[in-house]
């Protein structure tokens, strides 16, 4: 069992995603940001699958009522378990009692400031699956804990832990998180660089807007959510207005509502859009999105196919080396997603 | 029919697009293109839209150029009239607080309250798709003369079941939710139950009449 002392601004239950009823509406939902998520998992001994806790801006707070052992991924806000630091990509045994706490906002390490962080507890959260997930459907109100963000008082219990008394026991360990930089792409300062295949409608766009789309720095505006990310740039400008039919998006759909400011569709977006779909950020970058700074610079860099099916396969293989080692070490090996 | 439009969405899903008008025909053959494209391994989920499918598939295990060739070999073959959608019956509690914008609707359509409903529950409906919110189906049918604008400010929540207008469609809420709009009815069935084996009411390809279960006039 876990505690929720402290949720900060929004502390959900997420896994992989509800998959497979996008025709009735229902959006997939699931961890922002699957490749943290996976990783924390692997690193305490979970299938892919299995549900953790989406942490938003720090500042929240959890006490365990179990021995366990917890990995976190993406930004860690100066986690703390009793006072220890506990770095993003590190497997970490905790006993019954101890506390986790997540600093605020300010608490990021100099120069890396993030947004989202991905809790994975050996077991997992063990709420009851809704329609094949245990994914929170926040605009809905179902699944996850109680359909609905936690606060301070929820009790979460957790699944069967796959790590036996010593694998539990063992010194915490860590391996390399996900690299934030391209090859080749020095160039771009403190930009984030995301790789955006070109969308259905983005021939409807004038020259400049379209140049202007690669060229050009793109703030992540703080309205952004599990919605959308919205971004702060140059005004995109379609050769000529029209209404569109509605249409299927995809997480990384960036679509141009009328204000002519781009939002990227998350995770929680609905099912189909009626905005033009100027393009859409390869799955291999939707982490970088997820984690991205609130007021940061993204940089969209036109990509194709062949390269996002590659970027596609390189994160498979870097998942797949920390498999490997992971089970080197005689660790339990983390069993493919489940569906 | 001309085949559809195709492009990529992303590296793991394929629009394929019809041409505007949107027609019932035209969707017709997007719901058995969606059909067909359920059974092929490589793709995972199917996301019909108006006159148009999303296909999402494993760039691992198809690439897209493959699937662009599946689809246009697929198409001629297509029998659209093989999708037969369900009739779906929806009663209805027409105006006073269950439809407090009846009386907007009739003043800007001219007609008086009584004949709004008369014709509203007239109609056959279909529906071309579910989107924006879990269950919430895009209609096809409204009599033209009940095309009403959206309210000039929205409601933050709209209560659930409401039967409402925006525009040239009517459609249901199937959960609370803010929307712009005109609320003329509301129903007891539950449009979504994330529980059920069958998590929605209604289906893509289904008819849907509105039965009048009680009227209070404005």
């Amino acid at each position: 069992m876990i505690v929720v002392l402290k949720p900060g601004m929004l502390a959900s239950v997420q896994d992989l995603g509800r998959h497979g009823h996008r025709e009735r509406g229902i959006c997939p939902g699931g961890a922002l940001d699957a490749l943290g998520l996976t990783l924390a998992n692997r690193l305490v001994g979970n299938a892919d699958g299995a549900a953790g806790l989406e942490l938003t801006l720090g500042a929240c707070e959890f006490r365990f009522e179990t021995d366990t052992r917890i990995a976190l991924a993406g930004d860690d806000f100066d986690a703390r378990l009793d006072g220890l630091p506990l770095r993003p990509g590190w497997s970490t045994p905790v006993a019954a009692g101890q506390r986790l706490v997540l600093g605020g906002a300010n608490a990021s390490a100099a120069g890396k400031k993030g947004v989202r962080s991905w809790l994975a507890v050996a077991g997992g959260i063990d709420v009851a699956p809704v329609l094949g997930s245990r994914s929170t459907d926040l605009k809905a109100g179902f699944g996850g804990h109680q359909g609905r963000a936690l606060k301070k008082g929820d009790r979460l219990p957790l699944g069967p832990s796959p790590l036996d008394a010593a694998q539990r026991a063992r010194r915490a360990f860590g391996v390399r998180t996900p690299a934030w930089t391209l090859e080749g792409q020095a160039d771009l300062g403190d930009a984030i660089a995301l790789r955006v295949m070109p969308g259905p409608e983005c021939e409807q766009f004038t020259a400049t807007s379209v140049a202007a789309l690669w060229r050009e720095p793109w703030r992540l505006t703080p309205q952004s959510n599990r919605m959308g990310s919205r971004l702060e740039g140059p005004v995109l400008a379609r050769r000529r207005a029209g209404d569109m039919l509605s249409s299927g998006v995809v997480p990384g759909t960036v679509q141009v509502p009328p204000s002519g400011q781009p939002i990227v569709l998350m995770g929680d977006a609905q099912t189909t859009g009626g905005y033009p779909r100027i393009g859409v950020v390869i799955r291999a970058d939707l982490w970088k999105l997820a984690q991205a700074p609130l007021g940061g610079t993204l940089r969209l860099l036109k990509s194709d196919a062949a390269e996002a099916t590659q970027a596609w396969a390189a994160q498979q293989r870097y998942l797949a080396q920390v498999a490997q080692g992971l089970a080197a070490s005689g660790w339990p090996t983390a069993r493919p997603r489940p569906g | 029919m001309t085949p559809p439009r195709l492009h990529p969405l992303g590296d793991a899903a394929l629009l394929c697009e019809l041409p505007a008008p949107a027609t019932l025909a035209q969707q017709q053959k997007i719901w058995a293109l969606a059909r067909e494209a359920r059974q092929w391994p490589a793709v995972h989920e199917v996301l019909p839209g108006m006159n148009n499918l999303t296909l999402l598939f494993d760039p691992l295990q198809v690439d897209a150029a493959e699937l662009e060739i599946q689809v246009l070999a697929a198409w001629p073959q297509l029998d659209a009239a093989a999708v037969d959608g369900r009739t779906v019956e929806i009663p209805v509690a027409y105006g006073g607080e269950h439809g407090p914008d009846l009386g907007e609707v009739a003043a800007h359509t001219g007609l008086t309250p009584a004949e709004v409903v008369r014709r509203h529950s007239a109609g056959e409906y279909v529906v071309y798709l579910l989107g924006f919110l879990p269950g919430f189906a895009f209609m096809g049918g409204l009599a033209p003369e009940l095309a009403t604008p959206r309210r000039a400010e929205p409601r933050t929540a709209v209560p659930a079941r409401s039967v409402g207008i925006g525009g040239a469609q009517t459609g249901i809420y199937p959960l609370v939710s803010p929307g712009g709009w005109q609320l003329i009815g509301r129903t007891r069935l539950t449009l979504f139950d994330p529980t059920a084996e069958e998590p929605t009411l209604l289906r893509a390809g289904d008819r849907v009449r509105f039965v009048v279960e009680s009227v209070e006039l404005p």
